[in-house]
């Protein structure tokens, strides 16, 4: 928990760009996304643009469908009302890595507005309103090298939804928990694939400080870019303590923009109000308004699928997940999915549900949250499949294999080594629960150990956890450690 | 050297063997590489001559000219230099897209060319069709068809000049705010500026978004007639081309108007205090053609026709503002020789954007300011508001009347250097065809009579949202009844 001096209040709201995961771009019939199989680092600078979204002169955007279906989805999953008339604006300024000189964007008429977002703060629920959604394209990236700076504009034209919250979180916690709540929707409705390296789902935070229980709110600052859960609650920590101690020496916070160095944890100014664009917006005159039909909107309602906190509540009521397991399972879209699919299949397998569920979330949250983290890699651009899954839960329930191989099997399949069966069998992860072997390991560990089992017979209990560990190590790890453990002790008897 | 009056008579030619596409886009070109006019910045000569022996194997092997489905086979036409064309360098007469090559091609080039028209050359015009007397090219100024030293009218000038002098069979022009219809007044051709959506603008270098649409410049209503038909029609690249199918303007055009039942439109608000009395008498003796083959004249009142120029020099000024910044040196835009010591980023779209002539320039600054916060809802806001009371002006006169006829401009051609010194005097040039680009609404100037100095007159006639048809109808007859 981040703590500052008790004197003072702190601001926070959140604008959340979202990329949409569209096919092709918002404005143009250029694919939005590398091709399939390939990292975004992957690809060719360039390889998608056409005449419109490099921003030729002469061209006009042409909006996709698609993109009204998604924004529509999340502003529904986000508890907005959507306008049936919007309006598309031009935000003009100049840089070079937006073609056209100004983006295409929404102002005074956006799709979506006023929602709310529940969050958990500790044991508490806490409401964050949605102020509004809007939809826009992303500009392309600039590249500067030593005396030239270079320009791609892969993700030019690219779709984005923003989702501006009212300044409602009162904590650098708060804020993480309503960015994850954020992503944890986009990627449950489909609309995002939430990929944080790739900049896929990024954040700028408003910070401001006050003292406690005062009226008014202090001055902002604006924190840029932000492209990580756990960067965005140690940026506003740091800002925090930056605009604390800034006041209480007589100084006063500037409405700025500041970037976050995470090697260095600690934000720096980019520019102030006063080199603040008028960004001129006015009605795209390209495009006609946005009307949307009610029953439009309702067809789209109808296809929006169970939200995580639901699917989280029910997951604790009929699985008996522990809350914390509910919360990291519904985490992302695609979790949240492998899990259904694969109790779907050993419910087949005839496993009981909640054993399956207990047995799946310890890896889901373990080693897979763990192999997820590491590789920078969602859990659905892995080779690991519900199958693989329902199967290792299957082997794990019928002591096929124990909890050591299970994590070395789970590996495997996340490499795409193949299927359970076939990696139990390659690195001879099969437990050996065949009675007459084990007792013939046994023997052989008792006549190399006379004395020690004398000592253990005679009481010394302690003993009892050697021998387990040396008939384990004769069979080379696989016995089944239960069944090990039982054979030894009616030695004793 | 042949003259032909019309595509037809083109066409006739073909079919009687009397000349080939290819020998007359040579004679073609031979006239504008003798010309002194400057109408052409770039002549596509071995693109052109390509074209044409593609049109002459199609006659040849066909026996005929299928009119039907290529009604533009073997046409040479001018295109403005507004108008992309893949691989063919595009300039909008600006320093800043001298090098400019698009890789793509306008909508309506594309579907003209489909047509079997033959792309001749691309047209001088007012720097990104910013004027009226094109003088504000950076490639020099066009001299006007007939009369030398007299400028043609702008923006489309080079449009005007090459079908006046007859350098090209027909050429495409923009209209933002009478670039079209002036130009065509001044030069004695006919110039149409069709409904705003009628023809896509994928393709048009943006001046006004909202106000800019394509027409055609041709000596007949008849060939603007196949012009529009071919060239018009939803565009599924242009959000703003009406979906609405297309009438036949060719057959339209052709028909008799039903004179009896017939309400010509005479807005008080259109005879302004200087209209010149060689324009006021020709238009005057138009209405009385009307008025002699059974229409009824009806007078109208469109109200706020005095704020029509402020409201698109806000409108206009401010689109333009936005849609020229992507000029900015990074990826369009020449970089000239001075940015080498360009100190940051700023400085360097100052140089670059040094380049821009004066118009332009002055119309980037003052689109700037209306679209500024504070200014916003003084200007932009209100212009936008003023404007939708010019179009209701527009309907409610189109209760009581079918078209509305008025003079194209306050006067003839004027001379070379006249009038560039007073921008202000030159904007008021405009209040007239202004009205038509706010309201989206079609409008056309045909030919109709001569006034002092011999200088052409042209007579305006406009018509409801999507009327082209009738319109075309009524100018085609008007044309022929003066003839």
């Amino acid at each position: 928990m981040a703590t500052w001096d008790p004197e003072f209040e702190v601001v926070i709201g959140l604008e959340i760009h979202a990329q949409l995961a569209t096919e092709t771009k918002i404005f143009c019939g250029c694919p939005a996304k590398a091709p399939e199989g390939k990292n975004v680092s992957e690809v060719d600078s360039n390889w998608n643009t056409c005449p419109v979204c490099a921003g030729h002169p002469g061209t006009l955007p042409k909006l996709n469908a698609r993109v009204l279906e998604y924004a529509t989805k999340a502003g529904l999953a986000m508890g907005c009302q959507i306008r049936e008339n919007s309006v598309f604006s031009r935000k003009n300024y100049f840089y070079p890595d937006l073609p056209k000189g100004y983006q295409i964007s929404q102002f005074d008429k956006p799709i979506c507005e006023n929602g709310t977002i529940e969050i958990d703060v500790g044991k508490d629920k806490k409401t964050v309103r949605v102020q509004r959604i809007h939809m826009e394209e992303d500009a392309g990236k600039n590249l500067h090298m030593d005396d030239f700076s270079l320009v791609n504009l892969n993700r030019a034209c690219v779709p984005l939804i923003e989702i501006v919250s009212e300044p409602d979180m009162r904590s650098p916690e708060e804020a993480g928990a309503y960015m994850r709540a954020v992503h944890a929707i986009v990627t449950t409705i489909g609309v995002c694939d939430g990929n944080l390296q790739e900049g896929n789902f990024r954040c700028d935070a408003n910070v401001s400080v006050m003292p406690k229980g005062s009226k008014t709110f202090g001055t902002r600052a604006e924190i840029k870019n932000v492209n990580s859960f756990r960067f965005v609650e140690k940026a506003i920590e740091y800002e925090i303590s930056r605009q604390i101690a800034l006041v209480k020496s007589g100084g006063k916070v500037v409405q700025e923009t500041r970037l976050y160095d995470s090697a260095q944890n600690k934000t720096f100014s980019m520019r102030s109000k006063e080199e603040a664009h008028d960004y001129r917006y006015f009605p795209e005159p390209d495009l006609i308004p946005v009307k949307l039909d009610k029953n439009w909107i309702e067809k789209i309602r109808e296809t929006l699928p169970e939200l995580p906190a639901q699917k989280r509540a029910r997951f604790v009521s009929e699985l008996g997940l522990s809350a914390y397991d509910a919360g990291v399972v519904t985490s992302t879209g695609s979790l949240a999915k492998l899990l259904e699919d694969t109790l779907a299949l050993t419910s087949k397998k005839g496993i009981d549900a909640k054993t399956a569920a207990k047995s799946a979330t310890n890896l889901l949250t373990g080693e897979i949250s763990r192999l997820s983290k590491e590789e920078e890699k969602d859990v659905s651009e892995s080779k690991l499949t519900a199958v693989h899954l329902a199967d290792l839960v299957h082997a794990i329930t019928s002591s096929l294999v124990s909890s050591t191989g299970a994590k070395t099997a789970l590996l495997a399949a996340w490499n795409g080594e193949g299927t359970i069966e076939s990696i139990i069998e390659k690195h001879g992860l099969k437990q050996v629960s065949d009675t007459g072997a084990l007792e013939a390991a046994i023997d052989a560990v008792i006549a190399e150990n006379a004395g020690q089992f004398a000592e253990m017979k005679s009481g010394k209990d302690k003993l009892l956890g050697f021998f387990v560990g040396q008939t384990m190590k004769k069979t080379g790890g696989k016995a089944n450690p239960g069944l090990l453990q039982e054979l030894i002790k009616k030695r004793l008897s | 050297m042949s003259h032909f009056q019309n595509f037809s008579s083109i066409h006739d030619a073909f079919d009687a063997k009397k000349i080939s596409a290819t020998e007359l886009t040579k004679e073609y070109l031979a006239k504008i590489e003798a010309s002194k006019h400057n109408a052409f910045l770039t002549v596509l000569k071995d693109r052109a001559l390509k074209q044409a022996a593609s049109a002459d194997a199609i006659i040849a092997a066909k026996g005929k000219v299928p009119r039907a489905e290529m009604p533009l086979l073997g046409i040479p036409l001018g295109i403005k230099d507004v108008l992309t064309m893949d691989g063919v360098r595009t300039t909008c007469a600006s320093k800043l897209l001298d090098n400019y090559i698009p890789p793509y091609t306008a909508t309506a080039v594309e579907r003209l060319e489909k047509a079997g028209a033959i792309s001749i050359g691309k047209l001088n015009m007012d720097e990104f069709a910013m004027g009226g007397s094109n003088e504000n090219s950076a490639y020099g100024p066009v001299d006007h068809p007939t009369h030398p030293g007299y400028v043609p009218g702008g923006s489309s000038g080079g449009s005007a000049a090459a079908v006046g002098a007859d350098l090209c069979a027909a050429a495409l022009g923009t209209d933002t705010g009478g670039s079209i219809r002036q130009p065509a007044h001044y030069s004695g051709i006919v110039g149409m500026k069709p409904t705003y959506g009628t023809v896509s603008r994928y393709g048009l270098v943006a001046f006004a978004s909202s106000l800019d649409q394509i027409g055609p410049m041709t000596k007949s209503v008849a060939d603007s007639a196949t012009l529009l038909e071919v060239m018009g029609g939803y565009d599924p690249l242009d959000s703003t081309s009406s979906e609405r199918t297309l009438e036949k303007f060719s057959q339209i055009a052709a028909k008799e108007p039903d004179w009896k039942n017939l309400r010509i439109g005479v807005p008080k608000e259109y005879w302004v205090d200087g209209i010149a009395d060689d324009v006021a008498n020709r238009v005057r003796e138009s209405l009385k053609f009307f008025e002699k083959k059974g229409a009824k004249l009806v007078d109208v009142s469109l109200p706020h026709t005095q704020y029509s120029v402020s409201v698109y020099y806000i409108v206009a000024v401010s689109e333009a503002s936005s849609n020229l910044s992507r000029f900015d040196g990074v990826r369009f835009g020449v970089r000239p020789a001075s940015l080498k010591d360009a100190k940051d980023l700023a400085d360097f779209y100052k140089k670059v954007r040094a380049q821009f002539g004066p118009e332009v320039k002055r119309r980037i600054i003052l689109g700037t300011f209306a679209l500024s916060s504070g200014y916003y809802d003084a200007y932009f806001r209100k212009a936008c508001q003023v404007r939708r009371l010019i179009t209701h002006d527009f309907n409610e006169a189109f209760k009581h009347c079918d078209f509305i006829a008025a003079p194209v401009s306050p006067t003839t051609a004027f001379k070379q250097k006249d009038q560039t010194m007073d921008p202000l005097k030159m904007y008021l040039n405009d209040i007239l065809t202004i009205p038509a680009n706010l309201s989206g609404l079609p409008g056309i100037s045909v030919p109709c009579g001569k006034g002092d100095h011999d200088l052409p007159i042209g007579l305006q006639l406009l018509g409801p949202a999507f009327s082209d048809g009738g319109l075309l109808s009524l100018a085609h007859a008007f044309e022929k009844g003066r003839a």
